[in-house]
């Protein structure tokens, strides 16, 4: 009897932690691509909240899901673009140009909401898909592989985005751009081009954490309703080493942590549950402080490119 | 047979003319009205001081500047290049006086970089690699094309920016001061490949402070002076002094030939080190108890191949590496373990990296002249900083150690190469330091202020400072030093006194056949 009650509870546990990770996945891994040719975009979560807004609306109006995550990527895309703009040919310094990105999206994504929906409502969202035959693997299989689309399409990003990184003239011109953008101009690589097309990326992948969130994990929108994930999702890149992979197991471990958390208030552990809510965050704050190694920040991230000056 | 290299689409350049080119940065004429022809089949020495206008007309030829008012005509046609890309599609090489490479790639990524691949969006690293081995057996530049940037020494980082060039099918190319960072075994390695490639038809720009190896080298030369054309002149007949003069409009007094070196033993020890061991940047050992002692009111000059702990050494000495084993003493009071009462007891530290110690690039002139010294009167007021007076001594240093700079206010980083050295020589060398350690001070500077540099070290040594001048010009060391110092391979190898070494002894003793340690 106690065995089976620890199974099931693993079950629930790495399920919720998977659920979880999902919306980070979206937002480091866009934001590892625009890191590694050098932009740090800060405003990843208000980009989330444009697109979990967009998406939304579109499935509440249509009904569509395939047109919420085009609304989605779209609305992203061009908030991507925005941030190149100011951050890349006005050269704004990326810290605050971020903040501003920020606070459009959780202001626009809000009022936009009050002004067309208004009121909390929910949408049929993406359906649970579990995986025939991998799904009946006893404790581990429902926990992996019954989960919707989504979550499927996030995990699978962090192999395609590796593969991108490492193995494309894309991701090698990504890399050279990132690191010395001086030099890949004088063998000729587009570097304004190409942080054009990264953030602009990172944009849209930022707006599809937030769809994630609005029409599969939750399925309603609520002002903030990232409240600060977008954030987190910045700075696990970090904790990632700027490597998808690692930014992956950063994620896992951030999500598996408030999965825990989540069912200590459930199970209701005599601990405070402003503290439990805290735990994630405080282990977030901490895990940084304890990786020290700086190897693999993108040499020129954060520095404007000009022409010709070494 | 594969299309290799991918981009060859370039055809011969018979002749290249830059007509009339004009280039202005605030303050300053980089180039006023220049014209340079260069044809296939010839090594074309470009010469002129620090500031010239050299690099400046180089890279807009390569694309990377605009110039204000001329044309560049290729075989006859004129043609626009407003981008590296245009220029390598024309088949313009160039190897920069800052090394243009990404660091944390490998050597094969370096050289792919901007090219397609032939097998669409995925990289060809493989092909790249063999046809790199390739190119490297045909021109003798031995590199490893899985190696990272970062573990390569300055020279081979040489050869990475010449094989992409080749790769890309370079038909002319640009070398901006190739030898003012490699060893002179590389030197020669790197003269024997560039007269391979006049032979095959190419033409070559050759930018070098150093005339001996203009005229061993060079067909014909042209020479800047403050960004205009002086004239085109054929090699042959040319003398060293010839070319001085046209370079700077007056006579040029070296400072070497009449160096008086005073009795050894004159002073009393200022810098003492004992048996000091220490690190490299990769944790691995890099100096093996290291015993020396330079003496008030003398030049101990500290030769070697670069990369044999020079820089670790320097770092040490300087406070800022930590030791592993051994004792400093500076006038005899042991400061080990007290890296930052080493700078302020009196040592001063030019470095030879001076694009990433020793200056902040951002910075403005006058900003970087006082960076040691801002929080100290006169040019502290509490708190404050007294712009005047600060001012006022960077007027005088730049008068002084002749910095050409349109003003104290400009940034740093817009100063031509040898200007940004001599920054730092002035602002190390004002400070009138009881102990200089002074690593490559003359590296890329133009003769004038070598011979300038030269005197300010002699005069400081009359003064009773003590000097380590680490170099890898032996010219430099047989002229200047009263012992000599070489080290190999993290240890002293020998140390003898400037009367007994001979070029060829100090040669054997760098390449680490002999070892003779007194
Ligand atoms: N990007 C820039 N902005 C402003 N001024 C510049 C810039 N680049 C060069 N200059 C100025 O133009 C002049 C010529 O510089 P350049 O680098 O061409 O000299 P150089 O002949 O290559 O000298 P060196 O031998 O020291 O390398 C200098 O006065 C320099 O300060
Ligand atoms: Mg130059």
């Amino acid at each position: 009897m106690e065995q089976l009650f620890t199974l099931t509870t693993l079950t629930g546990i790495l399920h919720s932690t998977i659920r979880l990770a999902t919306p980070y996945l979206f937002a480091s891994l866009g934001e590892t691509i625009s890191q590694r040719s050098g932009v740090l975009n800060l405003g990843v979560e208000g980009q989330m909240l444009m697109g979990a807004f967009a998406a939304f609306f579109v499935v509440v109006t249509t009904g569509s899901l395939l047109g919420g995550v085009v609304a989605a990527i779209f609305v992203g895309a061009l908030l991507g673009l925005l941030m190149a703009l100011v951050s890349v040919s006005f050269r704004a310094e990326q810290g605050i140009s971020g903040i501003g990105m920020y606070l459009l999206g959780l202001g626009l994504s809000s009022l936009l909401f009050r002004l067309t929906l208004g009121s909390v409502q929910s949408v049929r969202g993406f359906a649970e898909l579990a995986l025939p035959g991998l799904s009946s693997i006893p404790v581990l299989g429902p926990a992996l592989f019954k989960h919707s689309l989504l979550v499927y399409v996030a995990f699978a990003l962090v192999p395609m985005v590796a593969y991108l990184l490492n193995r494309t003239t894309w991701g090698l011109n990504i890399r050279a751009v990132g690191d010395n953008p001086q030099a890949a101009d004088t063998l000729g690589v587009p570097v304004i081009a190409i942080r054009y097309a990264t953030v602009t990326v990172g944009g849209a992948m930022a707006a599809m954490g937030g769809a994630s969130l609005s029409i599969s994990a939750v399925n309603i929108f609520q002002e903030n309703m990232t409240g600060g994930i977008g954030f987190i999702a910045v700075a696990l890149v970090y904790f990632g080493g700027w490597r998808p992979v690692g930014v992956m197991l950063g994620i896992l471990l951030f999500s598996l942590v408030s999965a825990l958390q989540i069912w200590l208030q459930l199970v209701g552990i005599g601990i405070p549950s402003d503290l439990a809510v805290m735990l994630p965050y405080i282990l977030t704050i901490i895990a940084l402080a304890l990786a020290p190694r700086r190897t693999g920040q993108p040499a020129a991230l954060t520095r404007p490119f000009n022409r010709g000056m070494a | 047979m594969q299309a290799f290299p991918p981009q060859r689409t370039t055809s011969t350049i018979t002749s290249l003319e830059l007509r009339g080119i004009t280039k202005r940065f605030p303050g300053v004429i980089a180039n006023d009205k220049v014209n340079l022809s260069v044809h296939g089949g010839e090594i074309h020495a470009l010469l002129g001081e620090n500031g010239a206008g050299k690099s400046t007309l180089m890279k807009i030829l390569y694309g990377l500047y605009q110039p204000d008012a001329g044309e560049v005509r290729i075989n006859e046609q004129p043609v626009t290049i407003s981008s590296p890309q245009d220029a390598i599609a024309r088949g313009i090489g160039m190897i920069h006086q800052h090394f243009m490479l990404v660091p944390s790639l490998t050597v094969a990524e370096n050289i792919a970089l901007g090219l397609r691949s032939s097998r669409g969006l995925r990289l060809d690293l493989d092909r790249v690699s063999a046809e790199v081995q390739r190119l490297a057996e045909l021109y003798g530049l031995r590199v490893d094309p899985k190696a990272y940037i970062w573990q390569l020494s300055v020279g081979e980082q040489q050869r990475v920016e010449i094989l992409k060039a080749l790769y890309r099918g370079a038909e002319l190319l640009v070398l901006d001061e190739p030898t003012a960072v490699i060893t002179p075994q590389e030197v020669d390695d790197l003269f024997a490949m560039l007269r391979q490639m006049r032979a095959e038809g190419r033409a070559l720009i050759f930018i070098s402070h150093k005339l001996r190896e203009v005229i061993a080298l060079s067909d014909r030369v042209s020479v800047l002076r403050d960004g205009r054309l002086v004239g085109t002149f054929a090699t042959a007949g040319k003398s060293r002094s010839d070319l001085a003069r046209l370079m700077v409009g007056r006579e040029v007094i070296a400072a070497r030939a009449d160096t008086k070196h005073p009795s050894e033993g004159a002073g009393s020890i200022a810098l003492e080190l004992q048996d000091i061991s220490a690190q490299s940047d990769r944790n691995t050992p890099a100096l093996h108890g290291v015993t020396l002692q330079v003496r008030a009111g003398e030049i101990l000059g500290l030769a070697g191949v670069s990369g044999n702990g020079q820089r670790e050494l320097a770092e040490v000495i300087a406070g800022l590496r930590p030791t592993s084993a051994g004792t400093i003493k500076l006038a005899g009071k042991d400061l080990t373990g007290n890296p930052a009462e080493r700078a302020n007891a009196g040592i001063s530290y030019i470095p030879e990296e001076r694009m990433r110690d020793g200056t902040v690039l951002e910075f403005s002139v006058a900003e970087n002249l006082i960076l040691r010294n801002h929080t100290e009167a006169p040019f502290a007021r509490g708190p404050l900083l007294n712009r005047s007076a600060v001012d006022r001594a960077c007027r005088d240093l730049i008068q002084r150690f002749q910095i050409k700079t349109p003003g104290p206010h400009t940034p740093l980083k817009s100063l031509s190469g040898g200007n940004i050295q001599k920054v730092i020589m002035a602002r190390e060398l004002s400070r009138e330091p009881a102990v200089l350690v002074a690593a490559q001070p003359t590296r890329g500077v133009d003769i004038g202020a070598t011979a300038a540099i030269h005197q300010l070290l002699i005069e400081l040594r009359r003064r009773g400072g003590a000097i380590l001048l680490i170099s890898e010009d032996l010219d430099e060391i047989l002229a200047l030093a009263d012992r000599i110092a070489v080290i190999h391979a993290g240890n002293i190898a020998a140390i003898l006194p400037h009367t007994e070494a001979t070029p060829e002894r100090l040669g054997l003793l760098m390449a680490g056949v002999a070892s003779e340690v007194t």
